[in-house]
């Protein structure tokens, strides 16, 4: 079954597991998600199910959003994704999904997040470079270092690490453990830590590792 | 942040006696050999309390064999049975990392003597 919900990084907390054993954990509110449209081959030339998250009020949505929603009578959702299965025939338009429908406690999981904006960085923090030593007459510090050869080839290389935009990104990470499902409340405790900030939207799916 | 404070508080334990700086404490830890759960007693003094809430954790130290061995128990850890309080000490202080100094006569602490009520 492809497994796959939204969420909420609400922020991290511990748990002790049967044995005792402290496990950090991400607490993510997750779901529920509301069907919008199914996607068929016949159709759309792929199989794939549009779900809907975070309910909003009407006015907070431009026209062709709220005519998805009008169509699937649901009702108006911040954000829309959809993701790819075949097993289509298991949802019907206008059905919710909550966490414990996808996922159940010993799960493994890939969570990505658009991770914190770090601005503009140097090579040291954005690329984890060294550091030059910063005694002993030493010129060098927190510079890029070379750029390149000499007339040979004369021009710096494409994809030269260098000081830039940092942050703001897709990230994902992947194979977390899902530690505890709270399908009254809406939770989900993952071990480790996900990309974003706190209130971040974040995209849970069933690991694409072979451990599981 | 409600919502991490009630999973937190969900798990806090409010079944054993709170310790403070200086006691004398025996704690009783489920120690798992095998697959064969048995209860061993760690005995000594409190000589540090860290973190609040749920993560709260403190250190107990005792010397034995001449070796000092400090043990550090998170408060709220459902490994932890029991905590028996021997003798409550009676310090200035909030951490007692001088005693790890001294051994014998020099690492004594005055007891605390409780009033009868409030026993």
């Amino acid at each position: 079954m492809t497994k796959y919900m939204l969420g909420k990084k609400i922020g991290m907390t511990q748990v002790f597991d049967e044995e005792g054993v402290v496990i950090p954990v991400t607490v993510i509110e997750a779901g529920p998600v509301a069907v919008v449209q199914k996607k068929t081959i016949e159709n759309d030339g792929y199989n794939a199910i549009k779900v809907g998250y975070l309910d909003v009020p009407e006015k907070k949505l431009n026209k062709p959003m709220r005519g998805q929603f009008a169509k699937a009578k649901v009702p108006p959702k911040k954000y829309l994704r959809e993701f790819k299965t075949d097993e289509i025939d298991k949802y019907e338009v206008g059905q919710e999904i909550k966490v414990g429908d996808m996922f159940e406690a010993g799960d493994r999981v890939d969570v990505s997040g658009i991770s914190k904006g770090k601005g503009y960085q140097g090579v040291i923090k954005r690329h984890g470079q060294k550091i030059g030593r910063m005694s002993h007459g030493s010129k060098f510090h927190r510079a890029p270092g070379s750029m390149g050869s000499n007339t040979d080839p004369g021009r710096v290389f494409k994809g030269k690490k260098l000081p830039g935009h940092m942050g703001s990104e897709k990230v994902t990470v992947q194979n977390l453990t899902v530690v505890r499902v709270d399908n009254e409340r809406n939770l989900m405790l993952v071990k480790g830590a996900v990309p974003g900030p706190k209130g971040g939207l974040v995209t849970i799916k069933g690991t694409v590792k072979s451990g599981r | 942040m409600d919502i991490i404070k009630a999973i937190e508080q969900e798990q806090i334990r409010k079944d054993l006696p709170e310790v403070s700086i200086g006691d004398y404490v025996r704690v009783h830890v489920a120690v798992k050999e095998g697959n064969r759960e048995r209860i061993q007693v760690f005995e000594g003094t409190v000589i540090g309390k860290k973190g609040e809430g749920l993560k709260e954790t403190f250190t107990v130290r005792r010397v034995s064999y001449g070796v000092g061995v400090e043990r550090i128990f998170p408060v709220n850890s459902p490994k932890i049975s029991k905590i028996e309080i021997v003798r409550k000490g009676k310090v200035r202080r909030a951490k007692l990392y001088y005693l790890r100094e001294r051994v014998g006569k020099a690492s004594r602490i005055k007891e605390k003597l409780v009033p009868k009520e409030e026993q």
